[in-house]
């Protein structure tokens, strides 16, 4: 049944110094289907694999808009995602609302970050369990952070979480030196490349199962803002063909072992 | 005597309450914050067939003093993006400044958040409705305000919601308000409405048969509005400087600006 005595509630320590409940929720992330984001100089994106729980379902939604200038993925549970993902709306809201200005990302994500610690501090409450790649852009250019359920946030150049991320790590780490003077387009089809390996052995991208979000800046001095746009179904078309399979117009370069 | 205190003179522009002292029965002068202040300026909405138009003067006086020339009092409301290119709605607030400004920033969240939570823009009727309830939701300290709502309805024809300052409201073909509005609400009447005209020869008295009723087209309304301001600016003191006007089509928001009299 349990593990050991020491994890029944989150505000236990064990004589290790582990809180087992944190490190559960943690799990969960694991369980959520793989989600990417990577960053270049001028965009960041976000590329997510939907799952169905059946034939007869409905694909479950990965990527949620936020504001204008950011959005996020999520692993995990998608409805401890919604309770965040709603905090961060009205705090961006507010933001605008209070000082006519865009919420820097850094303080939205810390201020997430601050509420999923409390989770883990405070008796009879519980982690969240979902783990999230936000990605935006702010006065001080594009960004990509990740938020675990322990309330640990980092900023980010790219990461994979979910289902088999590892698989997709080491192809962000192969071609990390491409990304920061990556075009959008370019960095989208980077962004599938990683999920298609993370990819079980008889699945294959689809217009369905793909979800694909981008936001950048463009213009002189990189001022003007592209809002952060969701890509879904046939919107994604363009990119999953680039990927799929056969379509390889060039050499797989990188893939070469290192020694 | 009256010259030299805070208080306008008799005739003076008038402030929506008396501002007149009470004078205690030993002469003392009782002194006491008032949070209300009127800014003059005036709006103007009308609605046609697939349009609605949205106007107010730019000009915002306190007393006899003009505070700025330029001060608009029509906003877009809602959109997905900070330069609102993609809205739909708009609001015009004329009376006390300070509260149109806070009504519309609270007002812009909301159309927002909605749209965050429904997955769809907010409806005029419903974003009318809204208003109404955000305005009785301060029925003991009221936002000191005339707004009126502009938009497309569901079938895409023009539509125009006016309000008291408590959220009494109702959708109309046209509403002035603001400091010239009893200037301008009888000529609206007669112009939009056809009020009291007749067609020639069609009999005596009773018989009399009305001006049948037409949408206006976009052209003719957009003159309207310019005549009405024209008018307002030479009668009245708090109305100039410029007029704003946005134009609400099924293609997005048009906004043009004409100048006015300045004295």
């Amino acid at each position: 049944m349990f593990r050991n005595n020491y994890d029944n509630d989150s505000v236990t320590f064990s004589p290790q110094g582990r809180i087992f409940q944190v490190e559960y929720a943690s799990e969960a992330v694991k369980q959520g289907s793989v989600v990417v984001g990577l960053v270049s100089k001028t965009h960041a994106v976000l590329v997510a694999l939907k799952r169905n729980a059946e034939e007869l379902s409905s694909y479950q939604k990965k990527v949620i808009a936020i504001d204008e200038h950011l959005g996020l993925a999520l692993a995990g549970l998608a409805s401890d995602a919604r309770v965040l993902s709603n905090f961060m709306k009205q705090q961006s809201l507010s933001s605008r609302l209070t000082y006519g200005r865009a919420i820097p990302l850094s303080r939205l994500v810390n201020s997430i970050g601050d509420r999923a610690q409390t989770n883990t501090q405070h008796y009879g409450k519980r982690p969240y369990g979902v783990g999230l790649l936000v990605a935006g852009v702010d006065e001080t250019g594009p960004h990509l952070f990740e938020f675990q359920p322990s309330g640990m946030t980092q900023e980010m150049v790219a990461c994979a979480i979910g289902a088999r991320s590892q698989m997709a790590r080491t192809y962000l780490e192969r071609n990390l030196d491409k990304f920061a003077d990556a075009g959008r387009e370019e960095l989208v089809v980077h962004g599938l490349k990683a999920l298609k390996e993370s990819l079980a052995q008889d699945k294959e991208l689809t217009v369905e199962n793909c979800s694909v979000g981008v936001v950048g800046v463009r213009g002189e001095g990189m001022k003007a803002i592209e809002g952060f746009k969701l890509f879904d179904g046939q919107d994604v078309k363009q990119w999953v063909d680039m990927v799929a399979e056969g379509a390889e117009e060039t050499a797989e370069e990188g893939m070469d072992v290192d020694s | 005597m009256a010259m030299f205190s805070q208080n306008p003179l008799m005739n003076g522009p008038n402030y929506s309450f008396s501002q007149t002292p009470s004078t205690a029965a030993a002469g003392n002068k009782e002194h006491s914050f008032y949070p209300y202040t009127d800014n003059g300026g005036s709006t103007l909405a009308i609605s046609g067939n697939d349009f609605t138009i949205i106007a107010g003067d730019t000009r915002s006086t306190s007393g006899y003093n003009i505070n700025t020339r330029y001060s608009p009092k029509v906003f877009k409301i809602g959109g997905t993006t900070s330069s609102q290119d993609d809205a739909t709605l708009v609001l015009s607030v004329v009376g006390f400044a300070a509260d149109g400004a806070a009504l519309k920033e609270r007002l812009d969240a909301i159309v927002k958040m909605y749209r965050y939570q429904h997955g769809k823009p907010m409806s005029v009727k419903a974003c009318a409705q809204r208003l109404s309830t955000i305005l009785y939701g301060k029925r003991f300290f009221p936002y000191y305000v005339t707004a009126i709502l502009g938009g497309l309805d569901e079938e895409g024809k023009g539509a125009v919601y006016s309000y008291d300052p408590v959220g009494s409201y109702e959708r109309e073909q046209c509403r002035a308000a603001g400091a010239a509005a009893s200037l301008i609400m009888p000529f609206l009447d007669n112009q939009v409405n056809y009020k009291n005209q007749y067609i020639p020869g069609s009999g005596e008295g009773h018989a009399l048969q009305e001006r049948e009723k037409i949408p206006l087209p976009r052209n003719e309304v957009e003159d309207l509005v310019k005549d009405a301001f024209d008018s307002a600016v030479e009668r009245h003191i708090e109305v100039g400087d410029g007029l704003q006007m946005l134009i609400i089509t099924k293609s997005g928001i048009e906004e043009k600006y004409l100048p006015l009299k300045k004295d």
